[in-house]
């Protein structure tokens, strides 16, 4: 792949993955991470403080389908919608097809009655890989800026 | 005031409560919502005499260390000393008034105003006050300017196993004495070993205080609203567990025991508990495993220390939540989460997997900001009514009780606030 067909891939992935999210189709979002991602949710101040302590860490994809079942079986939580909004990307090259991925992302909820407000900003730290002619995540790290997270997080940022 | 009324004449300055009852199995709504209660409740639990939590000591291990906390709506910096202890004291400068430490924590040798650069000792002595004799022989302040009469303001301090407590009052009794033996042994318990902060979480609710106390202190909605255990077949309802409250009933621990402690045994209870056929299943169950570590065989610990902690153990989680308040309606909970400094790599990532069951995400706990939010938007405009606390029966509130199905707790939460804030009902049952 060349590196402006690359640049165009992986911004289509992080497209495709707040699309998903916003439409609420969990489902498909999962389709997104390839069987050995991680997903991890970590505020910034942890990570600035080198404490290793995440807010949601789902170290295969297995726990982040367990975490999206839970979300639609189990958990009970703020009736809303959400919006994200993903900056441009930065890319470097691992090596193997394997691409580090950076950007910044803003999360707007709203409420059923329809007022929005924002909800967490911060920056995607991710790991990207060809899995056959697919690009797929195989690490979704979100550093949440807004780490007093309003009321509760549910859906994923 | 009239008998009429029904309302009961209080403390002078509190607003007067219509308390339906003397048991506390009616709490009317006014509590969670009018302002006067909200200030009262600063100067009479807050500054009272009561210990907040402020911290753990290995958070300051070194002289000059510092964080900053909060007592209620307080700023609070805790910094450690040269000789080793510990200082709690206001974190607003002796001058105008600023927060004078910004910062989340540091070390540093003194504590320096921004402002007019106030500079105030690691206890709260104000050393330095620029320009005080004037330049040149003009300005600057008075001669009978006392710099003693304007440091920051000291708190009394106490660690217990580690883990540090500030009191206003000089009345407060001993920490030891606060806590009594059934939460010094808990403590003794969960802290016997030095710990290891592991990080941060911190959650933002938009309701009163005193409903996160009385969620913390209610056994009886842990099954119901988080459906997390039954939806994946881990309702166990052979578990062991209860409340244990001190004499006062301000503090409450709320335990069960899993008789599944072994890897083999989970396997089998997870199979055997997987009855219908509707029950979905974690394809990852790793992170609700029990690694044993309390020779008790406790699982579930919910430790609530009036007026501002929680601590808990749920499996091999273990975090402080500390209550911060912006507000009547407003309040964050920090979240400190630990483990043991002689945990093995594979028992900190088992923690850090079980934070996912805890905080602002948590799987068992996120509810509880949606839960908190419902009841104080619905309460505002009617405070006269009354919420109903009736579960595990009503009268005399009992120190120990054997079974989980009540919210007995939240009426002793109410009759130690109630005596502090001097609103108890007449012929008040404690």
């Amino acid at each position: 792949m060349n590196s402006e067909a690359t640049m165009h891939s992986i911004t289509n992935l992080l497209a495709e993955y707040a699309g998903l999210l916003d439409e609420d189709r969990l489902e498909e979002w999962l389709g997104l991470f390839a069987e050995e991602a991680t997903y991890q949710v970590i505020p910034r101040e942890n990570v600035a403080r080198n404490l290793p302590a995440s807010i949601i860490l789902c170290t295969n994809k297995k726990m982040i389908r367990d975490r999206t079942v839970s979300l639609r079986e189990a958990n009970l939580y703020n009736l809303h919608y959400d919006r994200h909004f993903v900056s441009a990307i930065r890319v470097n090259v691992d090596g193997d097809g394997v691409y580090s991925v950076r950007a910044n992302y803003a999360v707007y909820q709203t409420t059923i009655e329809g007022s929005s407000k924002l909800f967490s900003v911060g920056a995607y730290h991710d790991r990207v890989k060809m899995v056959g002619d697919r690009l797929l995540f195989i690490q979704k790290q979100v550093i949440v800026d807004t780490s007093s997270i309003p009321t509760l997080l549910a859906t994923p940022l | 005031m009239s008998e009429q009324s029904g309302l009961i004449p209080n403390h002078p300055g509190m607003p007067g409560v219509r308390w339906p009852r003397n048991d506390y199995s009616r709490v009317p709504y006014q509590l969670y919502h009018d302002p006067d209660v909200y200030r009262l409740e600063q100067e009479r639990i807050f500054k009272g005499p009561t210990w907040s939590y402020v911290g753990l000591e290995v958070e300051i291990p070194n002289p000059g260390d510092f964080i900053t906390t909060f007592i209620g709506e307080t700023p609070i910096i805790l910094s450690r000393g040269e000789d080793n202890s510990v200082y709690a004291v206001v974190n607003r400068c002796g001058h105008r008034g600023s927060i004078v430490r910004r910062e989340n924590y540091g070390n540093a040798k003194e504590h320096i105003c921004i402002y007019h650069r106030w500079c105030f000792a690691l206890d709260g002595k104000l050393m330095g006050v620029p320009f005080e004799r004037g330049l040149k022989g003009k300005g600057g302040m008075d001669k009978d300017f006392d710099k003693s009469e304007h440091g920051l303001r000291k708190l009394r301090v106490e660690s217990f196993s580690g883990v540090l407590f500030a009191t206003f009052s000089d009345a407060t009794e001993s920490l030891a004495d606060y806590l009594g033996p059934v939460f010094q042994g808990h403590f003794t318990r969960l802290f016997a070993k030095p710990v290891r902060v592991l990080g941060y979480q911190r959650q933002r609710i938009y309701g009163n205080w005193k409903f996160y106390m009385e969620n913390q202190r209610d056994t009886y909605h842990g099954s119901l609203l988080h459906e997390f255990q039954a939806v994946f077949g881990l309702s166990r309802v052979t578990q062991e567990g209860g409340n244990k409250m001190d004499v006062h009933h301000r503090h409450n621990l709320t335990w069960a025991r899993s008789k599944t402690d072994d890897d083999k045994e989970f396997a089998e209870l997870y199979k055997e508990n997987k009855v219908h056929e509707e029950q979905l299943k974690l394809e990852d169950p790793e992170i609700i495993k029990n690694k044993r570590e309390f020779e008790d065989g406790i699982t579930l610990a919910i430790c609530g220390i009036f007026p501002n902690a929680t601590v808990h153990q749920i499996s091999n989680s273990l975090a402080v939540r500390q209550l911060r308040m912006t507000g009547p309606g407003e309040f964050e909970l920090y979240w400190t989460l630990f483990g043991y400094v002689d945990d093995s790599e594979e028992m900190t990532n088992h923690r850090l997997l079980q934070a996912n069951m805890v905080g602002p995400a948590g799987l068992i706990s996120m509810e509880d900001g949606e839960a908190i939010e419902l009841a104080h938007k619905a309460t505002g405009s009617d405070q006269d009514a009354y919420s109903v606390i009736e579960m595990g029966g009503h009268g005399a509130i009992p120190d120990f009780i054997d079974h989980r199905v009540n919210d007995t707790p939240c009426r002793g939460f109410w009759a130690y606030y109630s005596q502090l804030m001097g609103c108890e009902p007449e012929g008040a049952v404690r």
